[in-house]
């Protein structure tokens, strides 16, 4: 399994999937490049959450393809993708609410990150200083604010050692302050060659984050290019206002 | 990994334990406490195997009697054709409950929990329905077992056969503390609190899951080989009764299963009680009070008696408290 | 060996059985299907109905299908009672919560299976009745009157539950709450409330569905232990909250096992029902007409 350059580190092919009569995701196609930081947007029901699902492993298309670094994962299982270096938040946060901050890191570094003993327990503690929680790293994680919680499902994805980290609508009900600390936080990661898919509905934060941003609506991509140009696409203005 | 630093502290107690046992049956001439003594440890290896799936997975087992039956069957299947001796009973039930296991598993560890469940209700159905029509090991009758003659240092079999029950009781507790404390025990613990989100992180939910239900299967059916022997017989209806799943689940609960101390904790009260209550009430009542016992803990107690006793005791994932 | 009359037989005593399994399950499909409950107590509230309903008909010589309706009302609150402990412990917490509402539910019904055995005995119990013991020619068959009985009872009693859920306010808020309970909640609608009076009717059905257990043939303590695998594989072969997919998923189940029965005898029966079970939710876990 050789690896050209500047090959696509995800490639997502014809993807489809349906859930009963419903076509979530409909012949979706898209490359996306190593360190790119990607914007995905669209109405709700538009088939992000899914498109993600099937890139992550907790759901199968019923067609299509997804490789990454050159390897189809189509089948493989969310556990083996992990382990190759894609890493999730999940939209609603879902800690492991019997252990401690810190403890929800270990986890991801036991399985599926890299070392062994004390040199993870000191990984686990300067990633949560980088997200800003080193001081609740003792703290169970069901004591923690909406904010914690979303740099937490963040922190947590980081301890897998990610090539690819998806960030699931992780600013939802923040304050624009808030906002901002995520933000800034995706941003420093994307800089450390991270490539970062990022699901969001808070449009000033797509436009400051993402090189490329895609926009999907009832399943199918309706535009996918720079941010501004997107953003002025008839369509996705459309989608979003309803007509 | 590193060793928690209770090991030699464990491992002292261990073998005062055990020394402690052989003692007893070298200077107590009493058959009664070991009689006694034997239902005991074996609710503590029953309660302690069943808390590595359902209190560390967080699967729950209703079909601990379908193991424990086959471990009683299997035993007296070999005994009959070959007439081998007690440790290849127990060996050979442990073998056969890891296969139980890992075929349970294997259909239905992939679902939710509560489907888990009643597959294992289904489990004890099934296969009481087989042994109820297997002459070999004389069906729905029953059958009488001879004990062969007992060996030295032990004067009496019954003594014999409490001892063996301490060494699995001890067996059980030494391999959940293992797992508690290792890697497998943070990743149950994970896919317990959250199953989708320990497989995005990297934990492989359904090997781990596999791996925790054989070893309880293993050690159930284990725990339950000596039971033929100790009763001198065996019949489907005392060797799958629904007891044994009632009392496993119950007394892990109760005593709380974030550490391997609950189940340990559990048995002995609950043991004791029962066997209060059995000699002085009736064996219906006592087991209707392990009923009520269970609804009350559940209710209002979640953290067991570990819970009560240390309500701010977190075990930290891992082990270290 | 056996002939096409024997197997005509067997459908036909399965079609029957099956529509008894509806009324049986149809309870289940709103504790469980809808409202998410891990009722494994279920058939245990059913065999303590059978009880009930026995002990009226032994005492007081009441028709088992009015003693049921008699207990109708007691099991209703029963069951808002059950939901209510149920919601204020379990529902609301995270991963122990489910292990501890499973294990809950296993209490409950050991603690009901005890108490019957230890006011009953463990010895089987029938009632007596006017239709109990004759049986009715259909061209070459003989199909036993109580077994119409029940047949008809239990087609009534799903059809009516059927209706009510389509077709009433409350039926429809049931059936919303278990799709989106926000959205209730935003309209005013108190959703616990809600849940909590389904899963009293859910429970109160139960009494009519005991009796007809009862009808069907003796009951004894243990009963609920084969009847897990049935409710809980017609429930789920019909697809989660859906009731006509009960009526369906119970006839081919009854009809199933009633062929077994014919071929292979009764000691196997209870095994179809888990068998069917695990084959479903390995091939197609959203059920036959799963919402």
């Amino acid at each position: 399994m050789t690896m050209v350059a500047d090959a696509p580190l995800l490639q997502v092919g014809t993807l489809t999937r349906t859930f009963g009569g419903f076509t979530a995701l409909d012949n979706i196609s898209v490359d996306i490049k190593k360190g790119e930081r990607f914007g995905l947007i669209g109405p709700n029901g538009s088939g992000k959450t899914t498109l993600i699902n099937c890139i992550s492993g907790a759901l199968r298309p019923q067609a299509g393809s997804v490789v990454f670094c050159g390897e189809d994962v189509t089948q493989l299982p969310p556990h083996l993708r992990a382990r190759r270096g894609i890493a999730r938040s999940f939209q609603i946060p879902r800690p492991f609410r019997s252990m401690t901050v810190l403890e929800n890191l270990m986890v991801g570094l036991d399985f599926a990150g890299v070392g062994s003993g004390q040199r993870e327990e000191e990984a686990a503690m300067s990633i949560l200083t980088r997200m800003g929680l080193a001081a609740k790293a003792d703290a169970p994680s069901d004591t923690l604010s909406q904010v914690e919680l979303r740099k937490m499902e963040l922190a947590r994805a980081m301890a897998v050692r990610p090539k690819l980290l998806i960030s699931d609508e992780a600013m939802a009900g923040l304050s624009s302050s808030e906002v901002d600390e995520v933000l800034d936080l995706l941003i420093s990661l994307g800089k450390e060659d991270i490539t970062i898919i990022m699901i969001e509905h808070i449009m000033q934060a797509v436009m400051r984050f993402s090189e490329r941003v895609m926009c999907l609506d009832a399943g199918k991509i309706i535009a996918l290019g720079a941010p501004d140009e997107v953003m002025a696409n008839k369509r996705v203005q459309e989608a979003y206002l309803g007509t | 990994m590193k060793k928690p630093r209770h090991s030699i502290a464990f491992w002292a107690s261990v073998a005062v334990f055990l020394v402690a046992v052989l003692a007893m049956t070298q200077l107590v001439r009493n058959e009664y406490p070991f009689f006694a003594g034997y239902v005991i440890l074996q609710f503590i290896a029953l309660a302690v195997a069943w808390s590595i799936l359902g209190g560390y997975a967080g699967y729950v087992n209703f079909g601990t009697n379908a193991f424990f039956g086959v471990g009683v069957y299997t035993a007296v299947a070999l005994v009959k054709a070959t007439g081998a001796p007690l440790v290849a009973q127990i060996a050979a039930a442990a073998v056969v409950g890891m296969m139980l296991g890992f075929g349970v598993g294997l259909l239905t560890l992939r679902m939710r929990g509560i489907f888990f469940s009643i597959a294992t209700i289904a489990l004890a159905i099934i296969i009481e329905t087989v042994v109820m029509n297997w002459r070999f090991v004389g069906g729905a009758a029953g059958i009488q077992i001879q004990r062969p003659p007992v060996m030295a240092p032990f004067d009496s079999y019954v003594k014999m056969l409490f001892f063996v029950q301490a060494v699995l009781a001890v067996t059980a507790i030494a391999i959940a503390r293992y797992i508690q404390n290792s890697k497998i025990g943070r990743g149950l613990q994970a896919l317990r609190d959250d199953e989708l989100a320990a497989e995005c992180t990297g934990v492989p939910t359904l090997k781990l899951k596999l791996v925790a239900c054989m070893i309880s299967g293993a050690l159930i059916s284990a725990a339950g080989a000596p039971a033929a022997m100790y009763l001198q017989y065996a019949d489907p209806s005392s060797a799958f009764n629904l007891s044994y799943s009632v009392s496993a689940l119950a007394m892990a609960l109760i005593g709380g299963t974030a550490h391997w101390i609950g189940p340990v904790l559990g048995a002995i009260l609950l043991g004791s009680t029962q066997q209060l209550l059995a000699v002085t009430i009736s064996s219906e009542v006592n087991v209707l009070v392990l009923g009520i016992m269970l609804v009350l803990f559940v209710v209002g107690a979640p953290r067991g008696i570990i819970g009560l006793l240390r309500p701010r005791y977190r075990l930290r994932a891992g082990g270290k408290p | 060996m056996f002939s096409m009359d024997l197997l005509l037989g067997a459908v036909l005593l399965g079609v029957l059985l099956g529509c008894f399994y509806a009324a049986v399950s149809v309870g289940l499909s709103v504790s469980f299907g809808l409202l998410d409950v891990p009722h494994v107590a279920h058939p245990a509230f059913l065999v303590l109905a059978s009880y009930g309903v026995y002990q009226l008909n032994d005492s007081y010589d009441i028709d088992p299908l009015l003693a049921g309706l008699a207990i109708t009302p007691l099991f209703f609150l029963f069951g808002l009672i059950a939901y209510r402990i149920y919601y204020e412990t379990f529902e609301r917490r995270g991963s122990d919560a489910a292990v501890r509402g499973i294990a809950f539910f296993f209490g409950i019904a050991f603690i009901i299976e005890v108490l019957i055995i230890l006011q009953f005995g463990v010895d089987q119990r029938s009632v007596t009745a006017t239709y109990i013991g004759k049986s009715w020619r259909f061209g070459e068959f003989r199909i036993p009157i109580r077994q119409l009985v029940a047949f008809a009872v239990a087609l009534t009693l799903t059809a009516l539950l059927a209706v009510y859920l389509s077709k009433t306010f409350m039926g429809r808020a049931i059936r919303a709450v278990a799709q989106d309970e926000e959205a209730l909640r935003l309209m005013g609608a108190n959703p616990v409330r809600i849940k909590q009076f389904a899963f009293g009717i859910a429970t109160a059905v139960l009494g009519i569905a005991g009796a007809l257990l009862i009808i069907v043939a003796p009951v004894e303590p243990t009963l609920d232990r084969a009847y897990i695998g049935r409710t809980f594989c017609v429930v789920v072969m019909a697809g989660l909250g859906s009731i006509s997919g009960t009526l369906i998923a119970a006839i081919i189940l009854g009809v199933a096992e009633s062929i077994v029965l014919t071929m292979f005898g009764a000691s196997w029966a209870p095994a179809i029902s888990f068998a069917m079970l695990l084959a479903v939710l390995a091939i197609r876990p959203q059920g036959l007409l799963g919402r």
